[in-house]
């Protein structure tokens, strides 16, 4: 459940916004306020995911603080986002790692990368992690492709199918019901999403590093298609090895080595820039508990980024065997506190966004 | 020796208008704001649309908007009474405005929820008018002007028909700029309840004001000290009807209240005493403020009923809400008998059979009432019976300095000075000397603040 202050104070100053409607322009969060005239739990849930954080409304209101209506939406709706992740995460007893999102993924990812390389160490001898290991193959003679294999598709399976009960609760909730995932409202949902469109405020760009900035957008979209990078070059790799019998690690201009580099160039510098982004915002406009799961989750991406690309650039030296390990232990654990992480971001967003061009579909945009 | 070329007193749209035309122009610029950062750009920041004449569509504004209507349109709610040529130059320079705009950053959006009977005639600038201000303070200390917060000016000194300088306080203390030119665009007197008491007594203790609390009149004050000429009523005021539960100052567009044409309402001593029928937004947005300001108290309480409850934009405040009308006028402490006297001898005067229309000037009347109420009278017979209680917000002030048509103050002798420009509200009473036209102050602040700034400058830079 949400705090039901917090739910009292989203109806607070929504009433305040609804009288004023003076950042209609920037996205879709206050237009789809002004469908309402009450607000509670679902419409919190609603809201609050609806929301990119661009902080232009925070930054263009005349009653934010120190104004006695002390306005101030972003942060409300930051709240509602870390309260909405916890509420839909399954099971409750993991779901609290959303509290403690920092300690959560040091202690997952630190498990992760002893146990791997307890486990080289286990199956291929302490010596693995110094020998210089090179041809065909050279990857699993460290650790075996079973070892590999079974470990990362069963947690890739439970990262799924935890994310597929949130959003199906989460959906049912909002809908109510799921009749606003039409066709149409998904492709609509869909465009807004891969754009990004309401990290643009509405032509003026975010409030944090300075006014009017285009970075964030930019640098979400470098973690965004970095990760799809690194996702196509995991699963090219499966296919090349699956079908045509070529084992890792590739040549260099192969299509996994070239499409894992982009990916993870662009996660290490995304990641990077939200993070120096964050840091040199206004701290007003925002949530304690959703500033430390922004920062746990892009350490956790920027490590595993960091380690894959150290990896490549040291896979025929004897640092091979360590560095395999700790790449995938790093993967380990952001696999693991993946479903417990601001990492599930992206589907309660995506079906806000579906909701909203559904009950956007028949409302003018110049109503009488 | 001067300290700079040009100082703005003034932190709204039209001192920023000017301190950037002034730098774009080449002078060295200061601009001396009383607020604090937080709290700049004075009445601008409750705006969200301006007004200005433009031929076929363009980014910020839809169809055509032509200068002979606009000028049409002042000369209807100022019933005639402006300065002509300025108020055609007003409208010429109104042209040129929505770009000049844009190229200082400004973003123009579609209309709001709302207000589309608005979309022709006014651009609507993208976030409203904080971020209209902050995307000037942007562009003007980028191209190099100096900004000086909570810098509250207090003289304006003179040689003869030169200002030789500007006096402002800061933290306690003194400050001195000698300029070589000085524009005024510090906004008029609202904030100042003693200034307003001269004129309207104990009354203007209620007021509320709907703007910034600096807005207290101090440069304008120098430029009388100083002898110039005052143009405006200086008892006028915009005021409307505002939710009596607002803040004292800054409550903006959120605390007005336009439910009134949808009920009835009554003073403090639970009788009606106007039309609540009288006319169709805007005109009845503008008289209401006045008429509660004459009651007494101050305060007036809208009164409607269930029926037509969800049928205007919400305010901030919900209305009070009580399931009989004596239990209503007990939350208002009101005489219960006197209002449920009131609301039957209204409900019985109603013309049967009408069906309201709203948006138009309909045919249901009271018949037998004093006062009428001349359109969309209905029954008040619903439950529950709701209430907004009211005073009057004060929007911006009429009394100004005369000006120029290079923005130039003129003086008591009919002369103008040599140095001493002035724009925006402390001005805007050469022009719309009474009367509203949404969106129009913010013209005349833009038109004036770009003609002082280029000609602050001109006077001292060579090409």
């Amino acid at each position: 459940m949400f705090e039901l202050d917090l739910t009292a104070e989203l109806d607070r100053q929504f009433t305040v916004c609804n009288a004023c409607r003076y950042c209609e322009g920037f996205c879709a969060v206050f237009g789809a306020a002004e469908l309402r005239t009450a607000f509670g739990e679902r419409d919190l849930a609603y809201l609050s995911n609806l929301c990119h954080d661009c902080k232009m409304c925070y930054d263009a209101c005349m009653f934010s603080p120190p104004h006695e209506f002390n306005v101030n939406v972003p942060a409300i709706l930051a709240e509602g986002r870390a309260q909405t992740y916890e509420r839909y995460g399954f099971p409750r007893v993991f779901a609290r790692f959303f509290r403690t999102p920092l300690t959560a993924a040091s202690v997952f990812t630190l498990a992760g990368i002893v146990v791997t390389l307890l486990a080289v160490v286990a199956s291929a001898g302490v010596a693995a992690l110094w020998t210089q290991q090179l041809g065909s193959g050279a990857f699993y003679r460290v650790v075996p492709y079973s070892a590999l294999v079974v470990p990362a598709i069963a947690l890739a399976l439970y990262g799924v199918a935890i994310l597929a009960i949130g959003a199906v609760d989460y959906a049912a909730d909002i809908g109510p019901g799921f009749a606003f995932l039409s066709p149409a409202s998904v492709g609509r949902a869909l465009h807004d999403a891969l754009t990004l469109v309401y990290l643009k405020g509405g032509g003026s760009g975010c409030y944090d590093v300075h006014r009017g900035s285009q970075l964030r957008r930019v640098f979400h979209m470098l973690v965004f298609w970095g990760f799809l990078c690194d996702f196509a070059a995991t699963t090219v790799a499966a296919i090349a090895q699956g079908f045509f019998g070529r084992l890792p690690p590739y040549p260099l201009l192969s299509v996994p080595v070239i499409l894992g580099t982009i990916g993870g160039i662009g996660i290490v510098v995304g990641a990077a820039g939200l993070i120096a982004i964050k840091r040199a915002s206004d701290p007003q406009p925002a949530s304690g508990r959703m500033i430390a799961m922004d920062y746990a989750f892009l350490a956790t991406l920027e490590l595993v980024a960091l380690t894959g690309l150290a990896l490549l650039a040291f896979r025929s030296t004897n640092m091979m065997g360590t560095l395999l390990g700790v790449h995938l232990g790093a993967l380990v654990g952001f696999f693991v506190t993946a479903p417990y992480s601001k990492f599930v971001h992206f589907v309660y967003r995506s079906l806000a966004l579906v909701k909203n061009a559904h009950e956007q579909r028949d409302v003018s945009h110049q109503p009488p | 020796m001067s300290d700079v070329d040009v100082v703005v007193c003034g932190g709204g749209n039209a001192a920023l208008c000017a301190a950037i035309q002034a730098r774009r122009n080449g002078a060295t610029v200061t601009l001396l704001e009383a607020a604090p950062v937080h709290l700049r750009g004075g009445n601008t920041r409750h705006t969200r649309d301006i007004r200005f004449a433009h031929y076929g569509p363009n980014a910020a504004a839809t169809e055509t908007y032509s200068e002979q209507e606009l000028l049409d349109d002042l000369l209807r709610v100022t019933e005639g009474e402006t300065n002509r040529p300025l108020a055609e130059l007003t409208v010429r320079e109104s042209l040129t405005l929505a770009q000049w705009m844009q190229q200082q950053g400004v973003r123009w959006q579609r209309p709001l929820r709302g207000t589309l009977q608005l979309g022709r005639t006014n651009g609507f600038f993208l976030g409203g008018g904080k971020h209209l201000v902050n995307t000037y303070y942007e562009t003007a200390i980028r191209l190099g002007v100096r900004v000086e917060y909570e810098a509250a000016v207090r003289a304006i000194e003179c040689d003869g028909t030169a200002v030789r300088s500007v006096v402002y306080d800061r933290d306690g203390a003194e400050y001195r700029v000698r300029c070589r030119a000085a524009i005024v665009a510090a906004g008029g007197f609202e904030a100042d309840v003693e200034w307003l008491k001269e004129y309207w007594g104990p009354a203007a203790e209620h007021f509320l004001i709907r703007g910034t609390p600096y807005n207290k009149g101090i440069a304008l004050k120098a430029m009388f000290a100083v002898g110039a000429r005052q143009t405006g009523d200086p008892r006028g005021l915009h005021c409307i009807a505002v939710d009596a539960r607002a803040p004292k100052f800054d409550g903006g567009i959120v605390t007005r209240i336009d439910a009134i044409p949808f009920g009835i309402a009554v003073n403090r001593l639970g009788e009606r005493f106007y039309d609540e029928g009288e006319d169709l937004w805007p005109k009845r947005y503008a008289i209401w403020g006045n008429l509660i300001a004459q009651q007494p108290g101050q305060t007036a309480f809208a009164i409607f009923d269930a029926k037509v409850m969800g049928h205007f934009i919400p305010a901030v405040y919900r209305p009070l809400c009580a399931p009989t009308m004596h239990e209503l006028a007990c939350l208002l402490e009101l005489e219960p008998a006197r209002l449920v006297t009131t609301v039957d001898a209204f409900n019985a005067s109603v013309a049967p059979g009408g069906a309201v229309q709203l948006g138009v000037l309909d045919d249901c009347t009271t018949r037998g009432l004093t006062p009428p109420k001349t359109h969309w009278a209905q029954r008040i017979d619903t439950a529950p019976y709701y209430a907004y209680p009211l005073r009057p917000g004060v929007t911006f002030t009429y009394l100004g300095v005369e000006v120029d048509a290079d923005a130039r103050v003129i003086r008591h002798d009919g002369d103008a000075f040599e140095n001493l420009f002035a724009a925006g509200e402390c001005m805007s009473g050469n022009i719309l000397s009474r009367g509203y036209l949404a969106g129009f102050g913010l013209t005349i602040g833009s038109v004036f603040g770009r003609i002082a700034g280029t000609r602050a400058a001109a006077r001292y830079v060579r090409a």
